[in-house]
């Protein structure tokens, strides 16, 4: 057996391995390598050194779009785990048609971002038109929009793995602790939490990578508007890129830039978490 | 803890798979690229205009018919052609005809332009008016294959409606040749758009991508043409704005008189205002002849439709016409293979000669081309297109089409936010002033910073 496995990890790596290679590495290297050049397509680049990344904070927009999406990203990681642990919670109970809650819950995760963000951006100008204002209106509609629409597509998707996360307490703990009388919050704080840290550690890894890294939904639902106010950074890379003749290397500078921040916090969070989880 | 990282394993593949399924569904939409045929060049065309998406398919597939020559036509989203160019361009297969939108895109792009001028294509051009050539003028890089006409479009139907209410401010469309007068119109109008069973005078001035361009662009032009005019210039680096308190009128006029709220522009599309001028909702709409395709065929028929000049209070505007040109210039990538360059340039060929592609793109399309091979026969009968003509012909003078000397997408952009948070009271009109003046000079920087 281990022989045979010695034999052909290959055939069963190899392909895995190319595609992680053609697909990950090799855009990644050569989008580090363009962030230092000037080019109009990504086939005619010219080497021009540091000078990209000197015009990255040139204008603001890139600070700007750093703090709202920093602001967005802890807003929405604390509402989406919270919440979607609780309901996680409610649905391992015994209650009738807990699967077809699941289900309904989990089924925003399969729409596609632009249409989300464009079906929610008719509700919620809808709503908003009792007031005679759009989502456009301010930055703080665009942003709380934003949160709702990100809630809306996540929470069922973290709830799943919080599930199969709580499902996976061994009941002999469960019993055992019952036995000892402990109550219903202490359950929960003692037993099931710290159960359940690998889920925690995921949940929050994508979580937060994927508010920092959101961009069809905030494309659709507010464009940037007004005045780029609701721009994230993705966004905002996005138009540097594509706004202005001779600036596509800024826009490749401050996705490495981009991709770094992204890095270190999600590092950091995974240290994080992973220290608050027990053995069994 | 075995099972935990079990389940961390299942979580984490069931996440990257989500993110591989998302990336894929991609090229889906773009048929023909990889079909086979006996022929040893092919064309790939990035097309502009979405409006004739279904025709340049159509007329492709004509192509392919009679040559056995493939061609591809793909249409990027409106306003989001310069990205896919972008992209598409640096592709193994990339497109072998594309369009710029005049000096500023040639700017970005010439170093991909095949020269046209030996082409039999370049021979049918009536003018060199129409090319767009390099610095030195000795290679033709880019060629105009459309001329459209925009200005405000109007339903006579409301309007005579409108005439024969009492205390009407004109009794004839031509009474209108100023923007007091003008105003005046729309003003009396939008009161008394019970009575006429209209929702307002002006179609909603909407902000959203798909109809933004129509006042950050369109509407635009005509402060610069003034100023230019003033200044007898063609280009400039730095835009003095002299004209940007005509601009602010003509917007308040717009969205103060129209069929919805200011506050709720930024929601409203393209289509709304296609929607609500096509249904009898509003009697005046501003855009251009390509428009017509959109109107047509619902309560609106083609002998009430008119189109006068967008007055905005300039120098002698009882002589302003419409506003005329070209932002759709057809360059061929000097990339591509010797092969698909003369295919594409064979196609290019037929599409202006044939009898079909001569009737597609006139009839079909309905657009008015600069090409001598588009004869009396060949003129489309879109209803604007003879309006744009009669006042070619008259003694009004034509608007060039001068925004492609604007400095960068960005500006555009940065113009059309101001505009809304001015119309949606959330910014002062000071702000359009410094995106348009500060921002031009700006943006020009900026682009032309080695």
């Amino acid at each position: 057996m281990q022989n045979s496995i010695k034999k052909y990890f290959p055939v069963f790596l190899l392909p895995t391995f190319l595609a992680f290679i053609i697909g990950f590495i090799a855009p990644f290297a050569m989008g580090i390598y363009l962030s230092f050049c000037k080019f109009t397509t990504v086939t005619d680049a010219q080497f021009i050194g540091f000078k990209n990344y000197t015009k990255i904070f040139s204008e603001g927009d890139f600070t700007h779009a750093l703090w709202y999406t920093s602001a967005f990203t802890v807003v929405t990681v604390i509402i989406i785990n919270v919440i979607a642990f609780a309901i996680a919670l409610a649905l391992t109970k015994k209650i009738k048609g807990r699967n077809t809650f699941r289900t309904v819950f989990f089924m925003p995760n399969l729409i596609g971002g632009i249409v989300l963000g464009y079906i929610w951006q008719l509700l919620l100008n809808g709503i908003l038109l009792n007031v005679g204002k759009t989502l456009s209106y301010s930055a703080t509609y665009g942003f709380w929009g934003l949160v709702i629409l990100m809630c809306w597509q996540q929470i069922g998707y973290m709830m799943i793995i919080y599930i199969a996360g709580i499902q996976n307490v061994p009941g002999d703990i469960i019993e055992a602790a019952q036995v000892d009388g402990v109550n219903k919050w202490q359950m929960l704080k003692d037993i099931i939490l710290p159960m359940v840290m690998p889920s925690i550690t995921v949940c929050t890894f994508l979580t937060l990578t994927n508010s920092f890294k959101l961009f069809d939904q905030n494309l659709a639902l507010t464009n940037g508007e007004p005045s780029n106010m609701s721009e994230l950074l993705a966004l905002n890379i996005y138009r540097t890129f594509y706004g202005r003749n001779g600036w596509e290397g800024v826009g490749q500078a401050k996705a490495v830039v981009f991709f770094i921040i992204v890095a270190i916090i999600a590092v950091a969070q995974n240290k994080l978490t992973r220290a608050k989880e027990v053995e069994q | 803890m075995r099972k935990f990282k079990k389940l961390s394993a299942c979580v984490l593949a069931l996440a990257m798979t989500t993110g591989m399924l998302t990336g894929c569904g991609d090229d889906a939409g773009k048929d023909g690229g990889s079909s086979k045929k006996e022929a040893s060049g092919k064309v790939y065309y990035l097309n502009f205009k979405p409006e004739a998406a279904d025709q340049w398919k159509a007329l492709a597939e004509a192509y392919t018919d009679e040559t056995g020559v493939d061609v591809t036509v793909v249409t990027a989203a409106s306003g989001t052609y310069e990205s896919t160019l972008k992209s598409e361009i640096a592709k193994e297969e990339a497109p072998t005809l594309f369009q710029v939108n005049g000096p500023v895109g040639m700017a970005t792009w010439k170093d991909y332009c095949y020269d046209l001028s030996n082409s039999d294509f370049y021979s049918h051009v009536k003018s060199d008016d129409f090319v767009l050539k390099s610095d030195d003028d000795s290679q033709v890089l880019g060629v105009a294959y459309v001329i459209e006409t925009y200005g405000i479009i109007y339903n006579k139907k409301i309007f005579a409606d409108y005439c024969a209410t009492s205390g009407a401010k004109v009794s004839d469309i031509s009474e209108i040749n100023s923007f007091d007068k003008f105003k005046e119109v729309v003003e009396d109008m939008q009161s008394k758009k019970d009575e006429l069973g209209i929702l307002g005078a002006f179609t909603s001035a909407g902000m959203d991508s798909s109809s933004d361009w129509r006042f950050k662009t369109h509407l635009a032009n005509l402060p610069i043409y003034y100023e230019y005019k003033d200044d007898g210039i063609d280009t400039t680096d730095a835009i003095k704005g002299t004209y940007l308190d005509n601009y602010k009128a003509i917007w308040d006029l717009y969205i103060n008189n129209s069929t919805c709220e200011p506050s709720l522009l930024s929601g409203k599309t393209g289509e709304d205002a296609t929607a609500e001028f096509s249904l009898g909702e509003a009697c005046f709409y501003q855009n251009g002849t390509w428009a017509y395709g959109d109107i047509s065929g619902n309560d609106v028929a083609d002998e009430d439709l008119g189109m006068i000049p967008i007055y905005v209070g300039g120098e002698g505007e009882d002589k302003q016409g419409l506003c005329t040109g070209s932002e759709n210039y057809w360059c061929v990538n000097k990339n591509a293979s010797e092969d698909d360059i003369k295919a594409t340039l064979d196609f290019m060929n037929w599409c202006i000669t044939s009898d079909t592609g001569r009737d597609s793109i006139c009839n079909d399309m309905g657009f008015v081309t600069p090409f001598d091979s588009f004869t009396e026969e060949y003129q489309p009968e879109n209803p604007l297109v003879k309006i744009a003509n009669e006042y070619v012909e008259s003694d009004k003078t034509p608007v060039p089409w001068l925004f492609p000397t604007m400095p960068s997408e960005t500006w555009k952009n940065n113009v059309g936010s101001a505009l809304l948070e001015y119309a949606q009271g959330t910014g002062e009109w000071d702000a359009v002033k410094t995106a348009f003046v500060e921002g031009w000079a700006k943006e020009r920087a900026a682009s032309s910073d080695e």
